[in-house]
C-alpha cells in the first residue's frame, strides 16, 4: 500500500505544517486507505505518455491560435490550491486536525480471471484486436462488478469501433462521456470515461482514456457513436478536453464567452457567506471538511 | 406588433448594411404569425429563395422549459433544427463535490425535477455499490423505493402527456392529466413531506419510514386511479385532432435510436422491448409482475400510447408494493435504513408539539444511554462517512430512459466526481432527426414526444 510513488503528488501541493513525530500515530489511523483496492495488485504507474505535439512546427502557431483550449503549460503554472488538510486556513479556527495525509489511489490492474462475463468480453476483444491488443489496452480493472478497459488514446476510435461491430462484443449503445479531473495524477490528469451497453448480450463495459493537462487531446468518438456529440461538447465545456475530429466542438452548457472549464478541480466553486440566525456560514468550498 | 427592425443598430443609420449582412430581422410576439408571414411575403423573402431563420424559445411555452430551437424554414417546411441548451445550468454536479455523500441527494433530486426519485435512486445505488452494501439495504426500503419510483413514472408521464395535449390546443387534456398528478403529489407530500425535491432516498436506505395512514391513502388513490386513466384515454386515444397531429410525426427508427443513444419510451416505440427493470433488474424488480409495452410505429402517437400503457403497468407494480408492505406490517423490526452504524443516518424524525425534529427516543438514547451511539451520530452528521476509492456506474430505467450515475470516490467523505447521464439530455439530441424535413407545426409534438425536462438536460 505504501509504495514510494504514493506520497509524492500530495507532498508537492502541501503548504501546511509538516506533521510532527508525535502526530504520526494519529496520522496512521487517519490515513486514507483504499480497502477494496488494496486487495488487488497495485502496479507502478506507467511513465507519462509522451505528449506528442499535435501539429508540425510550421503550423503550430496557427494551430494554437485556433485551439479553443487554454494551453496546458499555462494552466499548470498556476499554484496548486489543494492542501489535503483537515480544517480551514486563514481563520482563528485552529480546531481542525492538521496532520491528515490524503494518498493518491494506486493504479490498479486486475489479474485474470476477471469473473462474470468479463473474461468473454476480454477474450473477444483480444481476438478482435489481434496483436494490437497489448498496445491499445493499457490495463484492465474488474472492480465492484464492473469492467474497465484503460485504452491508449490514439487507439480509442479503433477499439470503440471493434466494441460496436464485433459480433461477439456488439456494444450498440454508448451512454456518453463523463470527464474526471485527477489533479494529482501527473501526466494523466484528464480522464474521459465511456460507458458502453450491449443490448444483444445484455452487458456493460467501461472504457477509460487519459490525457495529460499539457496536451488535452482525445480522438472524438462521434464517428463511431453519434450520441457522443453533445456529451463530448459537455466534457470539453466542463474539463477542457479537446476531442479531435468532433464536427463542432463548442460550449454547450456554459455561455460561449465563458472563461475556464468549471468542473476542473483547479476551478473554484465560488459562493458567498450566508448569515443564518446571527451566524455566518462560509461559502461551501471554504467550509471545514474532513479530508 | 410585427415589424421589421435591426435591433442592434442606431435607428436609420445602417439598416441597409445590416440587412445585407444578416438578412431582415422580424420580432414576433403573441399570435401574430399570419401578419409576420404576410409581411415576409411582401418583402418577397420567399420569392427570392431566401430562407427564414426562426428562433423558437428559450421562453416559448411549448418548448418545455428553457429550450431554444433555431429553426431554418422554407415556407412551412423545416430545413434545419439546431437546439441550444444551457439556460438552466445550475452546476449541480460541481456542487455535489463540496458536500458529503448524504447531502448529495439534496442536489441531485433537483436535476430532473419531474422525476426526483429516479435521480435519488440512481445516485444512492451508485454510492451503495461503491460502499459494497448493495445487498445489505433493508428490503422494506427497497419496496418503498420501487413504489415511489413507479409513482414517479406515473406523475412524470402525466406531466408529459398533459402539456402535450395543451400544446396541441386541448386544455382539457392538460387539466385531466394534472388532476391525476395532483393526487400523486399529495401522496408524495404525505410520505416525504414535500411535493418535489424530496431527498427521501438516502445511501443505505430511506430518510424515514412511511407515516401512519400512508398505505390507506395509497389504497384510496389506487381505487380511483383506473377511472382517471380511463377518462384520459377516452379523451385522447381516438381523438381525431390528436391523432392527426401525432401519427406518423417525429419518426425515429431503431437504427436512429441506437446511433443517437435514445432510450426509454422513444426506444420502445420502435418495437424493442428494452427496459432495464427487466434486463438488468435492481431494487428487486425481478420479483414484480409487469409487462414492457411496445409499439412499432416509431412516431409521436406510439410514444404517447407507450406512456399511457406504462402508467397502467406502474399502477400494477404499486399495488404489489402496497400488498407487500401491508404483509410486513406484522414484523417487529423492519428498518428502512441499513443497520451499519457507521453508514446509516441515525436520527429519526418525529412530529412533536414544537414541530418536526429528532425523535425523543433517539435523543434519550444518545444523551442518556449509549456513548457509542452519540459518537456515531456526531461523526455521521458533521463529517459523514467515507467511501472507498473507486468508481461505479449505476443505471435505472427512469420515466425518460436510462438515467445513469457515474460516481467517483477518492476515499473521501465527499464525492470526487458525480456525473449523471441524463436521458433528457441524450434524447434531445435527436430533435434534428425528428423534425428536419417536416412541417413547422410538427416540431411541437416532436418535442413533446421526447418529453425533455430542461432541469435534467442542463443540470
Amino acid at each position: 500500500m505504501s509504495g514510494p510513488d504514493e506520497t509524492k503528488p500530495d507532498e508537492a501541493g502541501r503548504d501546511g505544517p509538516e506533521p510532527s513525530e508525535a502526530a504520526s500515530s494519529d496520522r496512521a489511523s487517519s490515513e486514507q486507505t483504499h480497502g477494496a483496492q488494496a486487495a488487488q495488485g497495485a502496479v507502478p504507474p506507467t511513465p507519462a505518455t509522451p505528449a506528442a505535439p499535435p501539429a508540425p512546427a510550421a503550423s503550430a502557431e496557427e494551430e494554437q491560435a485556433s485551439l479553443p483550449a487554454r494551453l496546458g503549460e499555462e494552466r499548470l503554472a498556476e499554484p496548486v490550491i489543494r492542501t489535503g488538510l483537515f480544517g480551514v486556513h486563514g481563520t482563528p479556527d485552529t480546531s481542525g486536525y492538521g496532520g491528515l495525509r490524503v494518498h493518491q489511489a494506486p493504479l490498479l490492474a486486475s489479474p485474470r480471471p476477471y469473473g462474470l462475463y468479463f473474461d468473454e468480453v476480454a477474450d473477444a476483444l483480444e481476438a478482435g484486436l489481434g496483436t494490437g491488443f497489448g498496445d491499445a489496452i493499457e490495463r484492465v480493472v474488474a472492480d465492484r462488478g464492473e469492467l474497465t478497459f484503460y485504452v491508449r488514446r490514439e487507439r480509442l476510435p479503433e477499439v470503440a469501433a471493434k466494441f460496436r461491430d464485433d459480433p461477439a462484443l456488439r456494444f450498440e449503445l454508448c451512454s456518453g462521456v463523463s470527464g474526471v479531473h485527477y489533479l494529482h495524477d501527473t501526466g494523466r490528469e484528464l480522464h474521459a470515461v465511456y460507458h458502453l451497453l450491449s443490448i444483444t448480450h445484455n452487458r456493460r463495459v467501461r472504457l477509460e482514456v487519459t490525457a495529460p493537462d499539457a496536451d488535452p487531446h482525445i480522438p472524438s468518438l462521434v464517428g463511431v457513436y453519434p450520441t457522443c456529440n453533445w456529451h463530448e461538447r459537455e466534457t470539453w465545456d466542463f474539463f477542457g478536453i479537446v476531442f479531435d475530429g468532433h464536427p463542432a466542438l463548442t460550449r454547450i452548457q456554459m455561455p460561449d464567452d465563458w472563461k475556464g472549464h468549471p468542473q476542473r478541480k483547479d476551478y473554484p466553486l465560488g459562493g458567498i457567506p450566508v448569515e443564518y440566525r446571527g451566524a455566518k456560514i462560509p461559502a461551501p468550498d471554504e467550509r471545514r471538511h474532513y479530508s | 406588433m410585427t415589424h421589421a427592425q435591426t435591433p442592434h443598430a442606431p435607428a436609420g443609420a445602417s439598416d441597409a448594411d445590416e440587412e445585407a449582412a444578416e438578412g431582415r430581422v422580424y420580432t414576433v410576439s403573441g399570435e401574430d404569425w399570419d401578419e409576420m408571414m404576410a409581411s415576409a411575403n411582401e418583402a418577397r423573402d420567399f420569392q427570392s429563395g431566401e430562407r427564414l431563420v426562426i428562433n423558437m424559445g428559450p421562453q416559448h411555452p411549448s418548448t418545455h422549459g428553457v429550450l431554444r430551437l433555431i429553426l431554418t424554414i422554407e415556407g412551412e417546411t423545416v430545413e434545419e433544427v439546431r437546439a441550444s441548451i444551457g439556460y438552466l445550468h445550475t452546476g449541480i454536479e460541481k456542487n455535489m463535490e463540496y458536500r458529503t455523500w448524504t447531502q448529495g441527494v439534496t442536489f441531485c433530486t433537483r436535476m430532473d425535477y419531474l422525476m426526483p426519485f429516479f435521480n435519488e435512486a440512481a445516485y444512492c445505488m451508485a454510492v451503495e455499490r461503491l460502499l459494497g452494501i448493495e445487498d445489505k439495504v433493508p428490503e422494506r426500503a427497497q419496496i418503498i423505493r420501487v413504489m415511489l419510483m413507479e409513482f414517479n413514472r406515473i406523475s412524470s408521464h402525466l406531466q408529459g402527456i398533459g402539456p402535450m395535449g395543451m400544446e396541441l390546443g386541448a386544455t382539457t387534456i392538460f387539466l385531466q392529466g394534472l388532476r391525476m398528478r395532483e393526487r400523486i403529489l399529495d401522496l408524495y407530500e404525505l410520505i416525504t413531506g414535500l411535493r418535489m425535491n424530496h431527498a427521501y432516498i438516502r445511501p443505505g436506505g430511506l430518510s424515514q419510514d412511511l407515516p401512519p395512514g400512508a398505505l390507506e391513502a395509497i389504497r384510496g388513490f389506487l381505487d380511483g386511479a383506473p377511472k382517471l386513466v380511463h377518462d384520459l384515454r377516452a379523451l385522447i386515444d381516438a381523438n381525431p385532432v390528436f391523432i392527426g397531429r401525432t401519427k406518423g410525426v417525429a419518426y425515429l427508427d431503431l437504427a436512429g435510436c441506437m446511433a443517437l443513444g435514445v432510450t426509454g419510451p422513444m426506444l420502445r416505440s420502435t418495437g424493442l422491448p428494452w427496459d432495464l427493470r427487466k434486463s438488468q433488474p435492481y431494487c428487486g424488480y425481478e420479483t414484480y409482475e409487469f409487462d414492457v409495452p411496445t409499439v412499432d410505429t416509431c412516431d409521436a402517437y406510439g410514444r404517447y400510447l407507450i406512456r399511457m400503457d406504462e402508467i397502467e403497468q406502474s399502477l400494477r407494480i404499486v399495488r404489489q408494493c402496497v400488498d407487500r408492505l401491508a404483509d410486513r406490517g406484522q414484523l417487529a423490526d423492519d428498518p428502512v435504513m441499513i443497520k451499519d452504524a457507521k453508514i446509516g443516518w441515525p436520527a429519526r424524525l418525529s412530529l412533536g408539539p414544537d414541530g418536526l425534529g429528532p425523535a425523543p427516543e433517539h435523543i434519550a438514547h444518545i444523551m442518556g444511554q449509549s456513548m457509542e451511539a452519540l459518537i456515531h451520530h456526531f461523526k455521521l452528521v458533521t463529517e459523514g462517512f467515507r467511501v472507498p476509492a473507486g468508481q461505479a456506474y449505476v443505471a435505472v430505467e427512469s420515466a425518460r430512459g436510462e438515467l445513469g450515475a457515474h460516481v467517483v470516490s477518492d476515499g473521501d467523505t465527499r464525492p470526487y466526481r458525480v456525473h449523471f447521464r441524463d436521458p433528457s439530455f441524450t434524447n434531445l439530441q435527436s430533435i434534428a432527426a425528428l423534425c428536419e424535413g417536416g412541417q413547422v407545426a410538427d416540431v411541437i409534438p416532436a418535442i413533446a414526444s421526447i418529453d425533455p425536462v430542461m432541469g435534467g438536460v442542463d443540470r
